[in-house]
């Protein structure tokens, strides 16, 4: 039988993996007891090896608790408020009114706005806020130009802004940039990414040396006390040949018809266990060609899932967002924020997974204009369905009302996509036995569903019970 | 030292064991032919396609999908003048179900927007996404609503391919109940 059908199914049925541990580690310990029954002295043995494992395992916790514990970065020093206006209060004006077409430090739909007062004098600037293209249609030769370099967009106007408004968002925009946060002490950029895995991996690694050189010590102290056996003059007693234990099992016929049936019955249920498996894709996870994390956008962002899969609620297929529905937000976001990146994924990573969808997409962030240069995403399919069998997300999701998580999990808070639950004929069907149809408010059926309550005795029909487990409902 | 073989032994099998389940490859499958249909399907790769192909094509030039209506106005700062000032909606009074509306702008407009259409939605209020306006201070009609729900303006996309004509005029009806409000 092949190897790996076997792991898979060790995976899947994870009690059998448990007891097959449990048992090597039994007959280890059997053995080890047995070992230390010959020198005599076991106790003192036994107990040196389970105080070390102790400290140990003390000194492994107390060194996970410490990892995480990492120095808050220090808030970067406020910068000196500029005498002509509240920059704080222009903060707060910049994001409820520019933020949406202007960025401080790089172009979006209009141009960076940092340091704009060293660029037009302040009365150009209160016209132009009041009424831009009152200017440009005026010809004024510095609005004229703004207006050619920004793709034509005209700014909207903002008559309801006092020149109070103005000078303190422009007191928000001549702020410096604030430098990059380091926490102190932190080593060059990588090193961090190395970190971050210390608690396991050493801990694991650590264990795996302590036992090997508790291995090791054991066969010297065996050695050790047999040579002091040998000068003391002590004879060691050393156990005859008998009879060897597969000669012994051998003869007793009804040990060997016990084991040949327990055999069997074990071997049928692996084989059974593993034919079932056959096809059923739980757990894929593949790597996908761009990095998309669904932990951001639906579980932190707390965005629908049908605002991507927009197709669930009148389609069959679930649908693949298209790169477009993607741009209708990262057209402004090009890069995460400070609190996205985690421990096993950096900013630069993520970061670097955006700049993926704009080469696919062939956005240009500098201009901000697409360039026409696309290529498709070449996306792994995850969620397939045999051909042999008709399924539509619009029934389930609209009709039906079910929540996109009874099948496909808790997709909010998995880093990478990967499939829920088995897809198999026996959970569709278990799954339409105990749905309860939601009857309701839904007037063109209220006849039939009447007339079937009836005929089963219930006041609440399943779904198998109006059908749902007919073959030909999903079978043709 | 045998027994220490012995342990070594069993451990590795163990290990071997659960080590080489890989959840990146898919399984193996019973008569693929019956899993795998002849037809290209949704997403599939089919040689009926040039540039590798991709199922997911566009349209034909010049071709249009049932039930659609031209619309006329231009995706330019005067096309949305115009559709602010005379685009009116097609549907009646009847057929206005604002319960629907609010369910889509529910998905696809309130997390910007805000539940309200305040401008605070949950992206504005992580500071992922700023500067997004309330209904209150902009002069918007349905019919404008309709022109930036199907083209886009600055930073918003086009949503004319997630909700349909019929869809977007909905969500238009709610936008302007909801600007009602504040």
């Amino acid at each position: 039988m092949d190897i790996v059908f076997l792991c898979r199914f060790f995976k899947r049925n994870a009690t059998f993996h448990s007891v097959f541990a449990w048992m090597a580690f039994v007959r280890i310990l059997s053995i080890t007891v047995y070992n230390m029954k010959k020198l005599g002295n076991h106790y003192s043995i036994l107990k040196t090896l389970f105080f070390s494992l102790a400290l140990l395992l003390s000194a492994s916790v107390s060194m996970g608790q410490a990892a995480p514990a990492a120095p808050a970065p220090e808030a970067a020093a406020a910068a000196p408020a500029e005498a002509k206006g509240d920059p704080a209060a222009g903060k707060a004006l910049f994001n409820s009114n520019c933020a949406a077409c202007h960025k401080l430090d790089s172009k979006s739909t209009g141009p960076a706005l940092r340091g704009v007062a060293g660029k037009h004098d302040m009365s150009w600037i209160y016209k132009w806020v009041h009424n831009s293209s009152e200017m440009i249609k005026s010809g004024d030769a510095a609005a004229v130009k703004l207006f050619e370099e920004n793709n034509h967009s005209v700014m909207t106007a903002f008559p309801q802004l006092s020149e109070t408004d103005i000078n303190n968002i422009i007191a928000y925009t001549s702020e410096p940039k604030a430098e990059p946060v380091t926490p102190p002490g932190a080593g060059p950029p990588g090193t961090a990414a190395a970190d971050s895995g210390i608690s396991n991996n050493v801990i694991l690694g650590a264990l795996i040396v302590v036992l090997f050189i508790l291995v090791i010590m054991l066969v010297m102290v065996n050695r050790v006390l047999n040579r002091v056996a040998e000068k003391n003059g002590l004879e060691i007693v050393t156990k005859e040949p008998g009879t060897p234990i597969w000669k012994a099992f051998a003869k007793n016929q009804f040990l060997v018809l016990v084991s040949t049936i327990v055999l069997m019955l074990a071997g049928g249920y692996y084989v059974y266990g593993y034919l079932m498996q056959v096809g059923v894709d739980q757990n894929y996870e593949p790597v996908q060609p761009i990095h998309y994390s669904h932990r951001i956008h639906a579980g932190s962002n707390g965005i629908d899932c049908k605002y991507c899969h927009s197709a669930a609620r009148v389609g069959k297929n679930a649908g693949i967002p298209s790169l477009n529905v993607c741009m209708n937000c990262h057209k402004n976001i090009s890069e995460v924020s400070d609190t996205t990146a985690t421990a096993d994924h950096t900013k630069a990573f993520y970061d670097g997974e955006i700049q993926k969808l704009y080469n696919a997409v062939g956005w240009d962030k500098a201009t901000q204009k697409y360039t026409g240069k696309t290529q498709p995403v070449n996306w792994v399919r995850i969620h397939n369905l045999p051909d042999f069998v008709y399924f539509n997300h619009s029934q389930h999701v609209t009709v039906a009302g079910i929540e996109c998580q009874t099948c496909h999990g808790p997709v909010q808070t998995y880093e990478v996509m990967k499939q829920f639950a088995p897809l198999t004929m026996g959970w569709c069907v278990n799954c339409h036995r105990k749905t309860e149809v939601k009857m309701e408010g839904n007037a063109y059926y209220d006849k039939i569903h009447s007339e079937l309550a009836k005929k089963y005795g219930v006041d609440k029909l399943t779904e198998a019970q109006m059908g749902g487990l007919e073959c030909g409902k999903c079978h043709y | 030292m045998k027994t220490v073989f012995r342990i070594i032994a069993l451990t590795g099998l163990t290990l071997s064991m659960s080590s080489c389940f890989n959840s990146k490859k898919p399984n193996y499958q019973y008569m693929p032919n019956m899993y795998e249909s002849t037809a290209y399907e949704t997403y599939s790769e089919s040689d009926a396609f040039k540039r590798g192909g991709v199922e997911a094509q566009t349209p034909v030039p010049g071709t249009i999908k049932r039930g659609y209506v031209p619309y006329e106005y231009p995706n330019t700062t005067a096309g949305l003048e115009a559709a602010r000032a005379g685009l009116q909606s097609p549907l009646d009074t009847a057929s206005i179900d604002l319960d629907r509306g609010g369910q889509l702008f529910g998905i696809y407009c309130a997390i910007c927007h805000g539940e309200k259409g305040d401008g605070k939605g949950k992206l504005v209020k992580q500071e992922k996404f700023l500067g997004v306006p309330s209904y209150k201070d902009r002069a918007v009609t349905t019919g404008s609503v309709f022109h930036v729900e199907t083209y886009g303006l600055n930073s918003m996309g086009s949503y004319a391919n997630q909700l349909n004509q019929e869809e977007r005029w909905q969500v238009a009806h709610y936008v302007m109940k909801l600007k009602g409000e504040l």
